[in-house]
């Protein structure tokens, strides 16, 4: 899969309530809360992304709150993947479960509000587009890169039960 | 190589003979919220599941923006009841029969020192308290245990607080965890095992415990964990919960973990300053912080002994007057408990308000939302931007007796500056 996409920076330990704010967690709407992201630190931020676009981070992105709603109105704002150096532990299961895809990278730094950048999440590239500078991605494996490839905690289940069903008939 | 309590847990629920690096083992209990859970049940019900793996391990509870704040809240308090009705869930809580989750499910005998618990919600680690290996999840991992009873895990690596000497007057867990997490940062346990130990906390109190386990999540922990002794098994029998322990857990001596030792008998009481809960001082160094409300609750800081200790400050005293202080006790059982000790009274007098059993407005979802410019003092865990309310509002957080002494004086204050 290619990921193509304009960079929206941000700093280090960006919370879930920076995310999606609490009083907008009583909906269970992607586009919903997609519309109210980044609300409080950043002015219009769901108006100003184009679909596919993506967030670049420093370390600790996701911290605080279990709110699954935080990834969630990530995906409903149009954003195609989060690049931070570090995920807060909640936020990175949260986002492997619901098929956000999200990349560990240190060097951060190197990648400026603006740039446009090209992922090749296959060959594990990602490519700066407008600094020309290149990455290697750690793939993810085991376990993990199953949920991944199921699509989503809930499908990987659900497939299982459907290999069960049939092994039993 | 000997394994940390954590590390046992994890081999036993994991039905393996070694422990590997990933796991994917069975859970003791799981519970989700009034904000989590809904997302849930949709999650569950999307894929047409149409059994879950035992109903008596499952438990919702409403306490977040209950008693229903509007139509909305109302609305997923209905989902969520039924779907209990449909699976046979006994363990469905509206908020007239508990109070915050963390504190609730202890209180009600639902989980247990040395149980594998899952929670949708990020301070499920409080429950380590009592020597439970408690993980906060999402709603989807909660979706997926409600179904399975199992959910995946890396087995995270540990760090072992040691906390030796003395511990000044009005200070306790709260500002242990604070003045640790202000020491290591707030990725400072990422993905880690926060042991707490040593002769600091063989001393304290179940209350005091949970403050500290609560915070864990603060500094990014996996998870925060002090190991059952007789004091978790005297605070169950007090409680009139019965249970059997087969065999007694311990952190093996060269089990691998990273040790850092903190002396307390220099600590003050910990003020964490907006917007981080790392940004710490002591009491004395904000002299000068006026502040508009104050909060005492949350899973925290709601506690019997927090009230305990608000209410010895606040009797025959009064509150500024440019102060709002609002009590929140943490459960129904605690407000009780708070009325036929006089503390509620106390509270009253003093021109606090006192509400119903909830989170209140720690996440800014009711019962005390902050206006444009306005500072809070509060004893919950988070201080971040707009947290409490307005994105130009100022949350502090301390321990319960810096809280009360703070509305007296309309500023941040010691507490022995008013006793």
């Amino acid at each position: 899969m290619i990921i193509k996409g304009k960079v929206f920076k941000f700093g280090d330990n960006i919370n879930t309530d920076d995310i999606i704010a609490a009083k907008y967690l009583d909906s269970q709407d992607e586009a919903f809360l997609g519309s109210k992201c980044m609300e409080n630190i950043y002015l219009d931020f769901s108006k100003k992304v184009s679909k596919g676009d993506i967030i670049v981070a420093g370390s600790n992105f996701g911290c605080g709150s279990s709110r699954e709603h935080a990834p969630l109105s990530i995906k409903g704002a149009g954003i195609s993947a989060v690049i931070a150096k570090s995920f807060a532990r909640i936020f990175f299961r949260n986002a492997i479960n619901i098929g956000l895809v999200i990349i560990q990278l240190k060097e951060t730094d190197q990648i400026n509000d603006g740039d446009l950048l090209e992922i090749d999440l296959k060959e594990g590239v990602l490519k700066n587009m407008t600094t020309n500078k290149i990455y290697k991605i750690e793939p993810i494996k085991g376990f993990l890169e199953e949920i991944i490839l199921a699509g989503g905690l809930m499908k990987w289940i659900k497939s299982r039960e459907v290999e069960d069903t049939k092994r039993k008939s | 190589m000997g394994l940390t309590l954590v590390e046992k847990i994890l081999l036993k629920a994991s039905g393996q003979k070694e422990l590997s690096s990933f796991v994917y083992p069975k859970v003791d209990f799981c519970f989700g919220n009034d904000i989590t859970a809904p997302l849930a049940v949709k999650e569950f019900l999307s894929y047409g599941f149409n059994s879950v793996f035992n109903p008596n391990r499952i438990a919702f509870i409403c306490d977040h923006f209950l008693p229903a704040r509007d139509y909305k809240a109302a609305n997923n308090v209905k989902t969520l009841k039924d779907f209990a009705n449909r699976f046979n869930i006994k363990n469905f809580f509206d908020i007239e029969k508990c109070g915050i989750e963390h504190i609730f499910l202890i209180e009600k005998g639902l989980v247990k020192p040395y149980n594998l618990v899952v929670g949708a919600d990020s301070h499920t680690c409080t429950l380590g308290a009592i020597g439970t290996v408690a993980f906060g999840v999402g709603s989807t991992d909660l979706a997926a245990t409600i179904k399975e009873g199992r959910c995946w895990f890396k087995v995270p690596e540990t760090i072992r607080f040691i906390y030796k000497g003395r511990l000044k007057k009005w200070v306790g867990g709260k500002d242990l965890i604070l003045y640790t997490i202000s020491k290591i940062g707030v990725d400072g346990a990422l993905y880690k095992v926060m042991e707490f130990c040593g002769e600091v906390i063989s001393k304290l109190n179940i209350d005091e415990r949970l403050a500290m386990t609560n915070m864990a999540v603060e500094a990014g922990a996996k998870t925060g964990i002090i190991e059952p002794d007789e004091i978790t098994y005297k605070y169950f029998k007090d409680l009139n919960i019965k249970f059997k322990i087969n065999q007694k857990l311990h952190s093996d001596k060269d089990a691998k973990v990273e040790v850092i030792e903190i002396d307390t008998s220099k600590l003050e009481p910990q003020v964490a300053c907006p917007h981080l809960p790392s940004n710490v001082k002591q009491v004395s160094e904000l002299s000068d912080i006026k502040i508009n409300q104050v909060f005492i609750g949350s899973c925290t800081n709601g506690k019997l002994s927090d009230l305990r200790v608000a209410a010895f400050i606040l009797k025959g005293k009064r509150v500024k007057k440019s102060v709002r202080l609002i009590v929140i006790p943490a459960t129904v059982n605690i407000y009780k408990q708070a009325i036929k000790e006089g503390l509620i009274r106390i509270f009253l007098e003093a021109g606090a308000i006192v509400c119903a059993p909830s989170c209140g407005p720690c996440l800014g979802g009711h019962s005390g939302i902050l206006a444009d410019g306005e500072v809070a003092l509060s004893t919950s865990n988070r201080n971040f931007i707009a947290r409490m309310g307005s994105p130009k509002s100022f949350v502090y957080l301390s321990n319960a007796a810096v809280a009360a002494a703070s509305a007296i004086k309309g500023k941040i204050t010691h507490p022995e500056r008013v006793i």
